[in-house]
């Protein structure tokens, strides 16, 4: 109480004050140049000339833009889909479909980790998050080993496993984080009213934890989106082959087209962006109920 | 209504802690009984089994005539009432009710109808068209009861349905509660840890204690009459007296003399407590006929009542209540004496009522 009033009766910008706040600006004003210049950098090469990327002091300004590069991202050379739309349309599939997959097991799995007593459960749910401990580079030749039995090498399939592999333990830590908030009791409750055990979590938990499996979707989704080591090492041919290491092999060789590089990915971190501004909401929120007060 | 008999009923969780340990219960039809102890004493655990939310490791229960050990919560035909109210979050307080009936698959002008009557007898008017988080937690735990009566069940199981409340709406919803049963005529079964919802409420108390009863009887019986120990600790605010007690010259002597008399039938034992009520005391002045010296510790006045904590002879922390006319300074010399019957007596060792 003593300590507010002192606050509100000091005058509301002092010398002080404005001084502290001039030094916070400028210094957030530092860091984020610091940090958006590559991603400028990335924007304006992308839509350069050619002679101006190269040009000799760089141009930040001033210089003629073109859309050439990302014509030349979705249009191949010779006309028809470019290799690198191809190569967007399978991260789409495969990280799409592994954060399906890891959504559908892993959320009944938290549920369950939630609800139930079960043997040894703390040794258990470590287990499953040791699994991403090891990164992936150490399991990585194992892993091709033991897709070639399979013939998983250079499949959609395998990079879809893979992934989900990966993302299944991620979903079940994060979810039972949002399934233990939502009480236990609505489910009792509901089970009184005649609903089986299932239903209830279907009915009456389900909806109370859309929030969480949005958030927990998205850093699925952005996970495999992203995924570079096994895309790889698992994949060769450019049918197969996400975006990831595609846009990589467009460095190297003779020449590089730094502007289609800076073009491509442009056009390879716009969906997450898109995404993610969608349920920003659900990102930072979580699940708060507010229905219960414990 | 039915009534609901258990029989040894026993649980014990995957990592072995027994959380009901052989309990034998019968409920009465229309009675409202009262299961209280401290948390951890398996009362709720009890409960949840009785609503076949958990499955007990062994023994068996009986709501009405039916064998409900192998039925599914929904299909028992009761209904419970949580201490954190469990209103369905995404619904209005008028959903909330009508959605056991819903799920039963009634015709929507009965649902109607059974959600208004319900409404009308627990005062809901300008509250049902909220949503849970919109009201207050006394309101919510009234559409929780409400939700409880839409069904017309067979029995009500109450788990702590007051806790969550602050005192004036605690105790508004009590007498509340209290109403609704007798007029419903409704067996209830009523788990609280709190001592004074116990005796305020039950037709009949069973104390539970790490997984056992300890006692079962009325309000009176169990404040009278105290069946361990434990009970005799736990019930009454402040607690029974446990004075360390012989028997000598016909009477029962505390350590430094205070008399009491002796109950009919006392073994001939020599490790043996008595349980003295603070009303059963009275502070005189020191020297007063029958009195053992003493000092005043502490006196907690409360209007209605003084509690006064007292060093005796021999005996420390002797609470003494006394109407308020009474007055006696801290650290004065004053006199402690028994007034009226014989208190409950206890073997030190088997902690059980000996007489």
């Amino acid at each position: 109480m003593a300590r507010s009033l002192v606050v509100r009766a000091r005058p509301a910008r002092s010398s002080g004050g404005r001084v502290r706040r001039l030094v916070e600006v400028v210094l957030l004003a530092v860091l984020a140049a610091a940090m958006l210049f590559p991603v400028l950098w990335m924007l304006e090469t992308s839509v350069k000339e050619n002679r101006d990327v190269y040009a000799v002091p760089a141009k930040l300004v001033g210089f003629d833009i073109t859309l050439d590069h990302y014509r030349d991202v979705f249009v191949g050379p010779a006309g028809g889909a470019s290799d690198l739309s191809v190569a967007l349309l399978n991260s789409v599939v495969v990280a799409g479909a592994s954060t399906v997959l890891a959504t559908v097991l892993g959320v009944p799995a938290a549920w369950a980790y939630s609800r139930f007593t079960l043997r040894a459960k703390k040794d258990q749910l470590f287990f499953i998050l040791s699994t991403r401990f090891m990164p992936p580079v150490v399991v990585v030749i194992p892993i091709f080993l033991m897709y070639r039995q399979l013939g998983l090498i250079d499949t959609q399939l395998g990079l879809i496993l893979i992934y989900t592999a990966f993302n299944v333990p991620f979903t079940i830590w994060m979810m039972k984080g949002f399934v233990d908030q939502v009480p236990s009791e609505y489910e009792d409750a509901a089970m009184l009213d005649g609903h089986t055990r299932f239903q209830a979590f279907r009915r009456i938990t389900l909806p109370l934890l859309l929030p969480g499996i949005a958030a927990t979707a998205v850093f699925a989704l952005i996970f495999s989106w992203n995924e570079f080591v096994y895309a790889i090492f698992l994949t060769s041919s450019q049918e197969v082959r996400t975006a990831p290491p595609a846009i990589a092999g467009l460095i190297g060789g003779t020449t590089v087209d730094w502007g289609l590089v800076a073009a491509s990915a442009c056009v390879f971190a716009l969906p997450v962006l898109v995404f993610a501004y969608l349920v920003r909401k659900h990102l930072v929120a979580g699940v708060t109920l507010g229905a219960v007060r414990r | 209504m039915a009534g609901i008999e258990i029989t040894s009923l026993h649980m014990r969780y995957p990592d072995g802690t027994v959380a009901v340990d052989e309990v034998d219960l019968s409920v009465g039809d229309g009675e409202l009984f009262v299961m209280l102890g401290p948390s951890g004493c398996g009362k709720t655990t009890t409960l949840r089994a009785v609503a076949g939310l958990e499955r007990q490791t062994s023994g068996t229960i009986h709501i009405g005539d039916t064998l409900v050990d192998d039925l599914p919560p929904g299909e028992r035909d009761i209904a419970m009432v949580f201490q954190f109210y469990a209103l369905y979050p995404h619904l209005k307080a008028r959903d909330n009710l009508a959605f056991p009936l819903r799920a039963e698959g009634l015709p929507e002008p009965e649902v109607r109808r059974r959600v208004d009557e319900a409404a009308r007898m627990l005062q809901l008017g300008p509250l049902m068209d909220r949503r849970p988080q919109r009201l207050s937690g006394g309101e919510q735990q009234r559409v929780a009861l409400a939700r409880a009566l839409v069904r017309r069940p067979r029995a009500f199981l109450m788990d702590e349905p007051l806790t969550n409340l602050d005192a004036e709406q605690r105790a508004d919803m009590r007498s509340q509660i209290k109403h609704l049963q007798g007029e419903l005529g409704a067996t209830m079964v009523y788990v609280t840890h709190d001592q004074v919802e116990a005796m305020s409420l039950g037709h009949r108390i069973a104390v539970l204690n790490q997984g056992r009863v300890e006692q079962i009887g009325t309000p009176m019986e169990v404040y009278d009459r105290p069946a361990s120990l434990f009970c005799a600790a736990f019930i009454g605010s402040p607690p029974m007296n446990l004075l360390d007690v012989e028997v000598a010259d016909g009477s029962l002597r505390g350590q430094g003399g205070l008399a009491l008399p002796v109950p009919p039938g006392l073994p001939d034992r020599r490790a043996l407590v008595a349980g003295v009520r603070p009303e059963a005391l009275e502070v005189t002045a020191p020297g007063a006929d029958g009195a053992v010296r003493g000092r005043v510790v502490s006196a907690e006045v409360l209007g209605d009542e003084i509690i006064y904590v007292v060093d005796c002879d021999g005996q420390r922390d002797v609470r003494v209540r006394m109407a308020p006319t009474a007055r006696f300074a801290v650290e004065a010399p004053v006199g402690v004496r028994h007034v009226g019957g014989p208190p409950p007596v206890y073997d030190r060792d088997s902690e059980r009522l000996v007489a």
